[in-house]
């Protein structure tokens, strides 16, 4: 038998439930894949052994009752820092909220706790979510397992890293631009932004409330599909919780996992690939789509002529609701409060403004300025009201290519993996990596990473995007398993096979 | 679309409630500017006659039974306080000088 932390979810399921390992067994085995190799990648923030292992023992003690919870019960989990978990601490990995302990539990949390999910920590961030590289943590950079020089994607570059590393079989993330997609891509694992509402975002630490989306980070597809149809659904504590029964998602992936497209169409957006995407990952994404017409599939290319737009609209709609948020952050109620130097008996917002300019890093700042700037009078209709209006056109594009297909696809990010430290200081460069994620958000649309293989000129993972309409997640899983499917035989086994062993690796 | 201004940077930090030092505004202030320079090509992209998205789906207000649920108690929402007297929430004066 594989050791327990290279195999899928999926496996280690069934493995519970036919009584061949313990839930004790596996999580410790994570722990020590945590010990082994998180001092090079980073991927966690804080791990809790004792908690995940008394978890573990409480899962075992209902399996052997012959009662589990859930089909993953006892199948260890991490969970991305800007979720609230109570008894751990959640910093969104800003230095503000430093040791805050939230007397709450986001719901995708009490969902993985009521399905007896040990949870084995909090992952890294950009700070706030505000980041394509995870560079952007004020607790130091995740690094990618593929290559320790090179990023892990943002903002969960934690959250993937720590799937691509076997140090958890599942990972919570959550996707506002391509916070699961783009990590994913670049990490060789798969990452599913479900619809917007479809998965509460009761306790996530928002920073665009209107795209912010919770959803699974895990080495498969049908591992997406079970953690997915287990956080999602309706949640009266949210009120933008879509009030209807998720489609049937598990079933969704193995239906594709046996490999028949026939009669779906298939609909590649002109305007997200060709110039600006790196060679080696256009041309996997050519041969990913020539596997699904071999599955049957038919392609057409479908047009979204505002998706030019998608960036700049975000990159106006994320920092106008990042600002309003981000407002909370006031020394008051919790997190940090700073006393400004040299100054006798300060006022309370003098102590907010120091406390503020110490707390937050440098990304966050530019991103709340600029959202303050783009909602300030005079500058209203030009920056957020246009931006806005564009958010209708590019919704209306995704209607209108979805009359001709019933999925849509491109490269998930424009490159592989980049330098740690090569973007840094350059914002502009940072926000393109999400030009092919963004349109999603703003439509609400579910959307899936998956590897698409390994790029010529450096030997490192490519994704592929798959789109549904809203509401259609069924579609991804069907889709993405298919094509997954196709790859693995084509490769002989998952692409993560390929990635070089970590020091201390057990592989 | 203007180009924004260190001047303007530090007004814009001063309503944000961040003290922003010098070295900071003149690191800020033009990648500021690169940024938004790089949005402006969204002005005139939608007509006049294009209705604006505030959010994805459309939403109506949502309301629940008129009961009392379970919230935090007092020692919950105070325990991460920076600083607690009389089970409230203790922060520094809010009122100014000439105030």
């Amino acid at each position: 038998m594989s050791a327990p932390e290279t195999r899928t979810a999926a496996q280690l399921a069934d493995a519970l439930a036919a009584g061949e390992t313990t839930s004790v067994a596996l999580t410790q085995a994570h722990l020590d894949r945590i010990a082994a190799v998180d001092g090079d990648v980073h991927a966690f923030l804080h791990v809790d052994a004792e908690a995940a292992l008394a978890q573990a023992a409480e899962s075992d003690a209902r399996r052997s009752a012959g009662a589990p919870a859930s089909r993953l019960d006892g199948v260890p989990v991490a969970v991305k820092d800007v979720l609230t978990t109570v008894g751990m601490p959640t910093t969104c990995g800003s230095k503000i909220l430093e040791g805050w302990l939230p007397p709450y539990d986001a719901t995708v949390v009490t969902r993985l706790k009521q399905a007896g999910l040990p949870i084995l920590g909090k992952t890294n961030m950009d700070e706030f979510a505000m980041g394509s590289s995870t560079e952007h943590s004020a607790y130091g950079p995740t690094r990618n397992p593929w290559d320790l020089d090179r990023i892990p994607g943002g903002s969960g570059g934690g959250s993937a890293a720590a799937v691509a590393a076997f140090e958890a079989p599942l990972a919570l993330g959550t996707d506002t631009g391509g916070s699961i997609r783009q990590p994913g891509a670049v990490t060789g694992t798969v990452g599913v932004k479900p619809t917007y509402g479809g998965v509460s975002r009761y306790g996530l630490v928002a920073m665009a409330n209107s795209l912010d989306q919770v959803g699974p980070v895990t080495r498969t597809v049908l591992d997406s599909a079970l953690l997915h149809e287990l956080i999602g659904g309706h949640d009266p504590r949210d009120s933008t919780s879509v009030d209807q029964p998720l489609p049937a998602l598990v079933a969704a992936a193995e239906q594709g996992a046996l490999g028949d497209l026939t009669g779906l169409r298939v609909g590649v957006i002109k305007e997200l690939q060709g110039e600006g995407y790196q060679a080696g990952v256009q041309a996997r994404f050519t041969e990913a789509v020539e596997l699904l017409v071999k599955a049957g599939a038919e392609v057409v290319e479908v047009s979204c002529p505002s998706f030019v737009h998608a960036l700049a609209t975000y990159y106006l709609v994320m920092p106008c609701e990042a600002s309003s948020n981000l407002a909370k952050f006031d020394a008051m109620r919790y997190g940090m409060r700073v006393l400004p130097d040299g100054v006798d008996n300060p006022s309370a917002e003098e102590v907010m403004r120091a406390t503020r300019d110490a707390g937050f890093g440098d990304e966050v700042k530019r991103r709340i300025i600029l959202g303050t700037y783009a909602l300030s009078s005079g500058y209203y209709d030009a920056y957020y009201g246009q931006a806005q209006k564009v958010r209708t056109l590019i919704s209306r594009d995704f209607a209108a290519a979805f009359e001709q297909a019933d999925v849509l696809v491109s490269p998930t990010a424009p490159t592989t993996a980049f330098k740690l430290g090569e973007k840094l200081d350059d914002p502009l460069a940072m926000y393109l990596n999400d030009l092919a994620t963004i349109p999603a958000n703003l439509a609400g649309v579910p959307g899936i990473s998956l590897p698409s293989g390994l790029a010529d000129e450096d030997g490192l993972p490519a994704g592929f995007q798959v789109l549904a309409p809203a509401l259609a997640d069924d579609r991804l899983y069907r889709v993405g398993a298919a094509l997954e499917a196709a790859l693995h035989e084509q490769w002989g086994g998952p692409l993560l096979a390929k990635a070089p062993t970590l020091e201390g690796g057990t592989r | 679309m203007p180009e924004i201004t260190r001047d303007e940077v530090a007004h814009l930090a001063d309503l944000a409630r961040i003290d922003l030092d010098d070295a900071e505004l003149d690191h800020l202030a033009p990648q500021l500017s690169v940024i938004l320079e790089s949005v402006a090509s969204i002005s005139g992209a939608a007509g006049d006659d294009v209705p604006p998205t505030s959010h994805p789906l459309p939403l109506t207000n949502v309301f629940r039974e008129d009961v009392v649920t379970p919230s935090l108690t007092p020692e919950q929402a105070l325990a991460m306080a920076p600083a607690v007297e009389q089970q409230r929430f203790a922060v520094p004066r809010i009122l100014g000088d000439e105030q």
